[in-house]
């Protein structure tokens, strides 16, 4: 798999999709939060923004639109942001574990009986 | 619906997607995460093209566990500028498996440090590529502590994928019990 690292592409590019903004409300999206398209697509969106509505059709998580839109995670974040502001998404953030807690002995349980069974 | 996430981490050419691809419903995707410089001015073009950023590239597979729970596994490489996007990522995963390839050990000696700093539970899967030393001589040299799990595995086998991330989900279970007891 070899991939244009961002590193090699034009910042421009970047400043352009997100509207020279570089950083997203880091607390607003989890890397794995599921996004959930509300509206479809409308002519004349921004064709990142239209992507998104098309791919979050059925709960897709940021890190899978980042990997379909081959777009840094970071970037995404801030589409989403976009969407969010003008509810045209909405947002199933991951429950089991807080970010300084320890996941719930139930969700410990159900995860291992679901591996037991893979 | 809900999200779960467990990170893999390990040196170059370790098995790290191998071992992600063996488990995951879905081809390993990948992507990437930059870390700009914390920024003043950013309605200003030039500073923003001026600015340094990090880049580190990761990828990922699918578990669906049940109907309410699917389980992202990462692949991330292990080495410094990685642990700059970890909070960014990862904060809030499960655990951690490091991958060991006893040829070159020592690749995997700043992730465990880093891991321990974060405070992750992990486990530690060594990926057999040729016979080399015993587990025991793994942890040795490793400096693990007794109690974390250390195991042999072969990223290829779906089997075997399965085993080292039931092995720390079993792990996490202890924690979780000597925590409350
Ligand atoms: N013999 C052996 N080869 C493996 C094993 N796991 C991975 N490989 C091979 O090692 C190479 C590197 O694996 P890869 O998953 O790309 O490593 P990564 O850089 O950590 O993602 C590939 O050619 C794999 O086929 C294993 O358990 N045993
Ligand atoms: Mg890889």
């Amino acid at each position: 798999m070899s991939r244009r690292s961002v590193d090699r592409e034009d910042p421009d590019r970047l400043y352009t999709v997100t509207g020279g903004r570089t950083r997203a409300d880091e607390t607003a999206f989890d890397s794995v939060s599921l996004i959930v398209g509300e509206c479809e697509p409308t002519p004349g969106m921004q064709s990142e923004h239209a992507k998104i509505l098309q791919l979050a059709r059925r709960p897709m998580a940021v890190v899978e639109i980042s990997a379909e839109l081959r777009l840094p995670v970071s970037v995404v974040k801030i589409l989403l942001r976009d969407l969010l502001d003008t509810n045209r998404i909405t947002v199933r953030h991951p429950s089991a574990i807080t970010r300084a807690g320890r996941p719930d002995p139930e969700t410990l349980k159900q995860v291992l009986l679901a591996l037991h069974d893979l | 619906m809900d999200a779960l996430k467990i990170v893999v981490v390990g040196g170059f050419g370790v098995g790290k997607t191998t071992l992600v691809g063996s488990v995951s419903e879905i081809r390993p995707l990948s992507t990437e995460e930059v870390m700009t410089q914390a920024s003043v001015g950013v309605d200003d073009a030039s500073r923003v093209r001026g600015k340094s950023t990090t880049t580190v590239a990761f990828d990922f597979g699918r578990i669906t566990l049940d109907a309410s729970r699917v389980l992202y596994l990462f692949g991330a490489p292990g080495q410094q500028r990685f642990w700059f996007v970890w909070d960014q990522l990862f904060a809030g995963s499960l655990g951690a498996v490091v991958l060991v390839d006893t040829r070159r050990m020592e690749d995997s000696w700043y992730s465990i440090d880093r891991l321990e700093h974060h405070r992750m539970p992990f486990v530690v899967a060594v990926n057999r590529f040729t016979d080399g030393p015993s587990l025991e001589a793994v942890r040795e040299a490793l400096a693990l502590a007794p109690d974390v799990p250390l195991i042999d595995c072969d990223a290829r086998k779906r089997s075997s994928g399965k085993h080292v991330l039931i092995t720390l989900v079993e792990h996490l279970t202890r924690l979780h019990e000597g925590s409350t007891q």
